[in-house]
């Protein structure tokens, strides 16, 4: 028999429905993935044991003919969704013994369609992070390493390394500047952040609440658009919850590109950005124009703001949506004589020193005397960057861009660790997208001359993910990028 | 009103204060979660995990809260902002689970108002009303349950809070009391709070400085936090403002700072000052957008206003022709009104009111009852008075009725029956006796006509007597006059 | 606007988290690094710019008031690290 973990998603549900092999094998094939990858440093937590007890659930529908959507598909979460009874750290130290009695909405939603979790999936500490390296569990090992350790992508580094590396038949993510899209860039996969309030955000550790957004990470792009059908959904427990119908993502696949209108934004290619980097994007909009789309320049003027907006709306949220982590309730209590002492050692002992920077960073632009230096300016020129996008969709109903401006780097790489801001330099394609609310996407394009992995993004209007899925899968079809 | 100053060999000072209320909002389920809002439960019972602060929890607002701030907005006869923002406003406490206080900064959902006061001397004052907004109560720190440890219940983590803040307009503690008593009675009213001060339900906040008599300056102020009775924010002002003036002549300055009132003492006690005060670091709520009212809305909400205690208070005088100060304390209390407008319902209303504030008040107080528990009903009362009206009982026996109602209850009319009280009004009836009294005693007929009028009242009195109390006095008379000649 | 030391210590206090005094000026240069960064938003002309904070800018949808929820009591307090009687406790706070 095949392997069956190289099965797309899709693929593995014909295959269950056809009854070529039961849900249980198929949950097996990956559960023996995910052990012989440990060294990938993927999963902070396995769960297998449940995982088969869901397949064998699965077998029975299947019998029955009672399968749901996702039936007997095994997944990887990231270790930001809270799960009922399953220990959710958010890779940090100040909740590492964190047991929730409460699910999240979306994982809910893959359980109530079939799927089951084969474990919890490493992250950067909190979601901050671009490389996973803050993670309290440690970096994630990029699969498509050779000598030197890579890392796989922050912060949903876990997720992208154990669908790239067949430990799962997907994963979910979350993106609150990039963390779905540049991790599945770096590792080869495709991975969608959808429009701010497609998905809910109940029971997803916050990490800066007006730009966190779940999505799926896949192997290509009609897994995503399944996964996302189902993710998807107004919530009465998230305020920022769409209150709009979802349409069946999966429906425009085939559509095909014809008459759209591709915007390319000249902010996009600064000088000095990589020549690779800069080939791909020509080829992939070559291969939209060929397929019947239309190539328009655009200009995005406020972009290169876009990194300084996103480090102060983000820390400043964050600041805020950390300070319940003190050791009262639950997590990891640093005893002290009094109330404050017992905060402070915990907070310290607790949280990493990325965390502790932007918390830091957050409480000052908050503060008497700054705030309207910094975060209220910040929350102005958010407007510009939004208005930037409105602007753009007047000509255009797509945007193409690289995901990433770099290939995946070594771990521990000096110069990110040097200076911050390298790090979050990184960044600087896609955090625009979370700031101004809209859906975004990215795929493989294709390999470096390192032979690593290269990302599109493609942004498309608010709650207009199906256009982009239509691009996509266009994209995909003409590149026919070859996983590990 | 006599002007209030706080007068010393130096010189004379004017208090100036304004007062920031915190109502517990009526609802079923707090304000962002639908745990239970009730009070009184085990510790940590009425807790969801969105009030613990759990990871990941969001809040999701209660539409009754919104609904009974716009009810007391209109209740303030203030401004309904149709936007409104939830913003955050950070610190630390053990009772604080989230680490911030979801609450409305600079756009509140109530804007300016204001309401009159009900002086003693029976004028009435404006107070301006600067602000509304709602927010969401922290839970508690029980620190006498063990010598260590403070111990942490949740179940008021959540419930929805309205906060008033007044403009420094009370120059008097008396002005601070009435307001208190009247922005309780509004919202008793209304039903958007059962303003319970002994239960935290409504808390106050003070803030108080003086300033030279005639000197229109504003000085440094100290805010009283959490006084919880209208008589210790009437104490706490004025010994405060005291304080201040002692420091004043004796060439001091005062801080600016927070202090807490000793009820023990009577006195304030400082707690910070305001320059290491919190550093709020308040921004716009993300989990929340902004919260949109429609005038429809507004108006549904208007529609469904009951009267309130000035208008209560205006009808009493000019339709019911109360004076004002009957009107007044017949109108603070809604119950008291509802007992009261019940029992004045095809009777004389000023003397029901009369009873209600007499022989009715003195009842419950002596028996230790509310209103609610009286053991009369306001239809038996209004029986009373309307019985006394038509002459069929007299004031004397009407206290007798009144006494056996309130220990035994019963209705007044049987009572009267049963105790064969019912005055006989009828005159040939009075007549017979009379004629009987008049055979009886010829001396005295006799003595009378000789100019013994003063015997008089023995006539009266035999009739009375031999009619068991029943017998019309004003008739009794004006027959013994006319058949004595 | 460049921080100072004492700056980086009142910042860390609102913060609740502790510097080593040791690891305060590489602290404070780190975050004038950052600082210095962002000011680059200074360029940017906002004037009669609203701030953003609600990216879509819907309105809040409110729930109906019934208690849903509650009676949690064990789950509430499961993950604690310390409890006594149903209550959570912490270290005596003296007012």
């Amino acid at each position: 028999m095949t392997d069956l973990t190289n099965l797309t998603l899709t693929e593995a549900l014909d295959g269950l429905s056809q009854k070529k092999f039961s849900a249980v094998e198929l949950t097996k094939a990956y559960i023996a993935k995910m052990e012989a990858n440990r060294k990938l440093n993927a999963y902070v937590l396995e769960t297998p044991e449940k995982a088969l007890e869901i397949a064998q659930t699965a077998d029975k529908n299947y019998q029955n003919g009672t399968n749901r959507a996702l039936e007997g598909i095994p997944l990887g979460i990231k270790d930001l969704f809270c799960t009922k009874g399953i220990r959710t750290t958010a890779c940090s130290r100040i909740i590492d013994n964190f047991v929730p009695p409460y699910e999240s909405t979306v994982t809910q939603k893959l359980l109530d369609a079939g799927a089951s979790f084969l474990g919890k999936l490493n992250l950067d500490e909190f979601a901050m992070g671009g490389s996973n390296e803050t993670s309290h569990f440690g970096a994630v090992i990029n699969p498509w390493s050779k000598q030197t350790p890579l890392v796989a992508g922050g912060s949903s580094g876990g997720s992208a390394a154990a669908v790239a590396a067949k430990m799962c038949a997907a994963a979910t993510g979350t993106d609150t500047g990039g963390s779905i899209r540049q991790p599945a860039a770096f590792c080869g996969i495709t991975g969608i952040k959808p429009t701010y309030g497609r998905c809910s955000r109940y029971g997803i550790v916050a990490f800066a609440s007006s730009l966190d957004q779940a999505g799926p990470m896949g192997k290509n792009v009609r897994d995503c658009a399944k996964l996302l059908t189902v993710m998807s959904g107004f919530d009465k427990k998230d305020s920022t919850s769409a209150n709009r119908a979802v349409p069946d993502f999966e429906k425009v696949l085939g559509l095909g590109v014809k008459g759209l209108k591709i915007g390319i934004p000249a902010e996009y290619r600064p000088d000095g950005l990589n020549q690779e980097i800069s080939k791909a994007w020509d080829n992939a909009a070559q291969i939209l124009k060929e397929n019947g789309a239309e190539i328009v320049p655009i200009s995005l003027p406020h972009t290169k703001y876009a990194l300084p907006v996103y480090y102060i709306i983000a820390p400043a949220e964050a600041s805020s949506n950390l300070a319940r982590y003190d050791g009262v309730r639950y997590g990891e209590r640093v005893e002290g004589e009094h109330l404050n002492d017992l905060y402070v050692n915990t907070r310290t002992a607790g949280f990493g020193k990325e965390v502790k920077r932007r918390i830091m960073i957050g409480t000052y632009v908050l503060s008497a005397g700054y705030y309207d230096a910094y975060y209220l300016k910040a929350q102005k020129v958010r407007r510009l960057i939004k208005q930037d996008f409105e602007e753009s969709f007047k000509k255009c109903d797509l945007i193409l861009t690289p995901t990433s401006p770099v290939e995946a780097f070594p771990i521990g790489d000096k110069t990110m660790q040097e200076n911050p801001i390298n790090m979050y330099l990184n960044d600087v394609f896609t955090v625009s997208v979370n700031l101004a609310g809209l859906p975004a996407l990215s795929l493989p394009a294709g390999l470096s001359a390192n032979e690593l992995p290269l990302g599109m993004q493609l942004i498309g209007r608010a709650f207009d993910e199906e256009t982009i899925f239509k691009a996509a899968q266009t994209l995909e079809e003409n590149i026919g990028f070859k996983g590990i | 009103m006599a002007q209030y100053l706080i007068e010393t060999p130096q010189g004379k000072w004017e208090i100036v204060c304004g007062l920031e209320i915190h109502c517990q909002i009526i609802s079923k389920s707090k304000i962002f979660s639908g745990a239970s809002a009730s009070f009184g439960d085990d510790a940590n019972e009425d807790v969801s995990f969105i009030d613990a602060g759990m990871p990941g929890m969001l809040p999701s607002l209660n539409e009754q809260c919104v609904h009974q701030a716009v009810k007391t907005a209109l209740g303030l006869n203030a401004t309904v902002n149709k936007r409104s923002v939830f913003s955050r406003k950070n610190y630390f406490y053990a009772d604080l689970p989230q680490g911030y206080q979801i609450t409305q900064y600079e756009y509140p959902i109530m804007g300016k108002g204001k309401i009159s006061i009900d002086l003693e001397d029976g004028t009435e004052k404006e107070i301006g009303i600067t602000r509304m907004h709602i927010e969401q109560d922290a839970g508690k720190s029980i620190h006498d349950l063990n010598p260590k440890k403070s111990y942490i219940d949740l179940n008021r983590s959540g419930v929805g809070l309205m906060e008033i803040v007044s403009e420094p307009d009370f120059r008097s503690p008396a002005e601070a009391g009435a307001y208190l008593r009247k922005l309780r009675s509004i919202v008793r009213y209304l039903g958007t709070c059962n303003g319970n001060m002994d239960e935290g339900s409504m808390r106050c906040d003070a803030s108080v400085s003086v300033r030279p008599y005639g000197s229109s300056e504003l000085r440094p102020r100290a805010e009283i936090k959490n006084v919880n009775s209208v008589k210790f924010v009437m104490q706490a002002i004025e010994s405060e403002a005291k304080r201040q003036v002692e420091i004043y002549e004796s060439g001091g300055t005062v801080r600016q700072q927070t202090c807490r009132f000793d009820p023990i003492t009577g006195k304030t006690k400082f707690l910070r000052s305001k320059e290491n005060a919190n550093e709020y670091r308040y921004f716009p709520e993300p989990d929340l957008p902004p919260l949109i009212l429609t005038d429809e809305y507004i108006e549904s909400i208007r529609a469904e206003m009951v009267e309130l205690p000035d208008a209560k208070k205006k009808r009493y005088i000019e339709q019911l022709g109360l004076t004002a100060y009957d009107a007044a304390v017949l109108c603070e209390n809604k119950e008291t009104a509802e007992f009261f407008e019940k029992a004045a319902r095809g009777q004389d209303a000023k003397k029901v009111a009369n009873w209600l504030m007499g022989d009715f008040f003195a009842m419950l107080n002596a028996k230790h009852l509310t209103i609610e528990q009286s053991p009369i009903s306001p239809e038996q009362l209004g029986k009373l008075v309307g019985l006394i009206t038509s002459n069929a009982i007299s004031g004397k026996t009407a206290k007798d009725v009144f006494a056996i109602m309130s220990e035994k209850g019963g209705d007044p009319e049987q009572i009267v029956e049963q105790n064969g009280w019912k005055q006989v009004t009828d005159s040939s009836a009075i007549e017979a006796v009379v004629d009987a009294v008049l055979t009886s005693a010829p001396d005295n007929v006799a003595a009378y006509k000789a100019g013994k009028t003063n015997l008089l009242g023995w006539f009266v009195g035999q009739v009375m007597k031999q009619s068991k109390g029943t017998a019309n006095p004003v008739i009794v008379n004006e027959l013994l006059k006319k058949k004595l000649g | 606007m460049a921080v100072d030391d004492q700056t980086v210590r009142e910042i860390a206090e609102l913060a609740h988290l502790k510097i080593d005094e040791g690891k305060l000026s590489e602290t404070k240069e780190e975050f004038n690094k950052i600082l210095a960064w962002v000011e680059q938003l200074n360029e940017v002309n906002t004037e009669n710019i609203e701030p953003l904070s609600s990216v879509h800018e819907t309105a809040l949808i409110c729930r109906p008031d019934e208690v849903t929820d509650g009676n949690l009591k064990e789950a509430v307090l499961q993950n604690a690290p310390a409890t006594e009687f149903g209550y959570f406790t912490v270290p005596k706070v003296v007012e």
